[in-house]
């Protein structure tokens, strides 16, 4: 799960890492009292689950009242293009407004959870407030990385590492030590599986900022978090993907105008990949799991029709645990309660496969059987040709 | 033959009267495995069917004399069963639980090293040789016994399509293993590919993969360094966008990291048969299997 960075910054500030004074703001009489709060300058930063926001117009620096509230008219409101964000852009909500800040140098820092060696990693740069990934492809040798056993946790010595590759020494190298040691535990305290300041920086006074943050949550870790679930934003999310999450259904919406409807996320995803090999587009990822049921089903097809490009749909289902005959049922009913208007191909196999099958032709549905998946393909691509 | 399990294989269930724990205990009893226990704290002394139930899996090993333990324990207890498990000295350990947060997987990932204990999953389908012993929620009937393919899946019904086709054409599979689908993890796509080159009965491996991370890559390297049997490879996530978690907790494509083209093009440079259209993959096996015998 993605947070804003001022629900970032206010974690970061209960554990210790320094971030600038700032207020979040939903309208320009709100920065007109965030300025009179904080002083100018200020910067006026937009609050949308994306990168790049600098580069889209989404931060903007002000030096009067003024400027500020005309920086908050036209970042409230406006769609954000980032690259990131994909070309309709996300809707600006709310600003987040900040004491404006002397910047000495500028450093890149994160953690991460690092599947590979089962650590926690610090990535650390001295190229702060650039595309990390671009400073990796281009001088990977001014990244340092430095695994933690969590068995173990942060050590002195990590932070020695971080330090010296960052070139920091003295007062700088003693504040670097403590800020390693506040974001670890706030990373495994949060359960986070990133945490990124870019650009972590070093004030005309010497001290150690985080001028951003952006934090990642597991999702999986929410039940015992329900302070960061409460931070959950349901503007930055698609209204279906939500909406699917309701019923326990697992869909992410696509572009293209195939639906499908399939049990297990690897087979989900083969078969998205089957219906663009047929010479279509997979309009979502649909997985509704192992146990679906009539319910699930119908909630399904209602989330997938939902969306106007859809011109078909394929339900691909493996029963395994979870008959055919039982899901053929659960279809009949749930294409009876939708109102079916697209043609849907019916891929199954598994337990009970036979008795399935018949249960969908008796149905009277306009459902299109299809025997194994290279068949399933070819009808789908004929509705694709339509 | 076959890998890590066979008909005598002595399991224990962890969480064995929870709803899901009791159903696939059942089904797994039904397919002839040996399940010789269960555990489930305060319910000691009872019984299962005709399974007892003990408090502790120490006490459950101690008493049934067993190796290995199915995990059906809900996520926010799942990491602790783990780690039960292995201090009790089980040796091996099936965990089932979908949905574990990936910092107590980080600790029991990093607590099991060096110890006599595997692990497979969690969020997984389980491990089975077919004929002898199923040892999770996978539908046996699906499987064909004696070889000559084993299987390795990250993914569950996916696996479960890849069996079908392969019995479909007459294949048999010594042993399939589904490693799961989380990004932390414990037996992976290696462990299984070593102990299918050494298993006599297997002819042949069908290796099933997703997009995230870089374990297929890491497999495909030692498959052109040790590997004397065929590979058949396949990548789900083809048209998966970057930045989305599709599904499993592993399956997302980050910076540019774990797409499905690079590891297709990391198994292909290995000498792995790839499967690009997964219709046809029961009759590719069948046609690499043909060239080979």
């Amino acid at each position: 799960m993605k947070i804003h960075e001022y629900q970032a910054k206010e974690l970061f500030r209960n554990h210790g890492v320094v971030v600038p004074d700032g207020m979040v703001c939903d309208s320009p009489d709100g920065v007109t009292a965030a300025v009179a709060s904080l002083g100018l300058p200020v910067a006026v930063k937009a609050q949308v689950h994306a990168g790049g926001r600098g580069k889209g117009g989404g931060v903007r620096l002000a030096k009067t009242e003024t400027e500020a509230r005309a920086a908050a008219q036209a970042i409230i409101g406006m769609e954000l293009v980032t690259q990131q964000t994909g070309s309709t852009g996300k809707r600006v909500h709310k600003v987040l407004v900040e004491r404006g800040v002397t910047i000495k140098q500028e450093l890149y820092l994160s953690l991460i959870v690092n599947r590979d060696d089962a650590t926690i990693t610090i990535i650390a740069s001295p190229d702060g407030g650039m595309d990390i990934e671009e400073v990796a492809a281009r001088t990977p040798e001014r990244i340092v990385k430095v695994g933690i056993n969590p068995l173990i946790g942060i050590k002195g010595y990590h932070a020695k590492q971080v330090a010296s590759a960052l070139g920091l020494t003295g007062t700088i190298a003693k504040q670097l030590g403590a800020l390693l040691g506040n974001l670890y535990r706030l990373f495994v305290g949060c359960d986070c599986s990133l945490v990124e300041i870019n650009p972590l920086i070093i004030t005309g006074d010497d001290q150690l900022l985080a001028l951003d943050a952006k934090m990642d949550i597991d999702s999986n870790s929410l039940f015992r978090h329900p302070e960061i679930a409460a931070m959950r934003d349901p503007l930055e999310e698609d209204p279906q993907e939500l909406e699917a999450a309701q019923f326990d259904l697992n869909y992410i919406k696509l572009d293209g105008s195939i639906g499908n409807m399939v049990n297990g996320a690897g087979l989900a995803m083969a078969t998205m990949d089957l219906i663009k090999q047929a010479g279509a587009e997979p309009a979502n990822f649909l997985d509704v799991g192992g146990g679906a049921t009539a319910e699930k089903v119908e909630n399904g097809f209602r989330i997938i029709l939902s969306d106007p490009h859809v011109k078909g749909i394929l339900i691909n289902i493996f029963g395994g645990i979870l008959r055919c005959d039982v899901l053929a049922q659960g279809v009949v009913q749930a294409a009876g309660a939708v109102g079916l208007n697209v043609p849907v191909v019916v891929r199954m196999e598994g337990t009970n496969v036979e008795e399935g099958r018949r249960i969908l032709a008796q149905s009277g549905l306009d459902l299109i059987n299809a025997v194994d998946l290279s068949d399933a393909a070819g009808k789908v691509a004929a509705i694709a040709g339509r | 033959m076959a890998i890590f399990v066979n008909h005598q294989t002595r399991v224990i269930v962890q969480g064995i009267t929870g709803q899901e724990g009791q159903f696939h205990t059942r089904q797994c009893i039904a397919y002839g495995t040996n399940v010789v226990g269960g555990v489930t704290p305060g319910k000691g002394g009872q019984k299962m069917d005709d399974v007892p139930v003990f408090d502790s899996v120490a006490e459950a090993r101690q008493a049934v004399n067993a190796d290995t333990s199915l995990i059906f324990v809900p996520p926010p207890f799942a990491a602790d069963a783990i780690c039960e498990a292995i201090d009790a000295g089980i040796g091996l350990i099936v965990c089932i639980t979908e949905g574990i947060p990936v910092m107590d997987m980080l600790t029991v990932k990093n607590y099991l090293a060096g110890k006599p204990t595997r692990l497979i999953g969690p969020n997984c389908p389980g491990i089975i040789t077919p004929g002898a012993c199923k040892i999770g929620i996978m539908p046996g009937v699906i499987h064909r016994a004696g070889g000559p393919f084993g299987v390795v899946s990250r993914s569950g019904t996916l696996t479960y399509e890849v069996v079908h086709q392969l019995t479909g054409q007459q294949l048999g599979q010594t042993t399939c293993v589904g490693i799961g689908g989380d990004p932390v993890n414990g037996t992976g796509f290696i462990d299984c590919l070593q102990a299918f080159e050494a298993d006599p009965e297997t002819k042949a491996v069908v290796m099933v993969g997703e997009i995230g991370g870089s374990t297929e890559e890491e497999a495909s390297a030692w498959v052109a360094a040790h590997m004397s049997k065929p590979v058949i490879g396949f990548i789900a996530g083809l048209t998966a966008p970057p930045g989305r978690r599709m599904g499993h907790a592993g399956a997302i494509v980050s910076g540019g990291s774990g797409t499905a083209e690079a590891k297709i093009e990391a198994m292909e440079a290995a000498g792995i048969t790839v499967c690009r259209d997964l219709g046809t993959l029961g009759s590719l096996c069948a046609d690499v299997y043909a060239k080979h015998s």
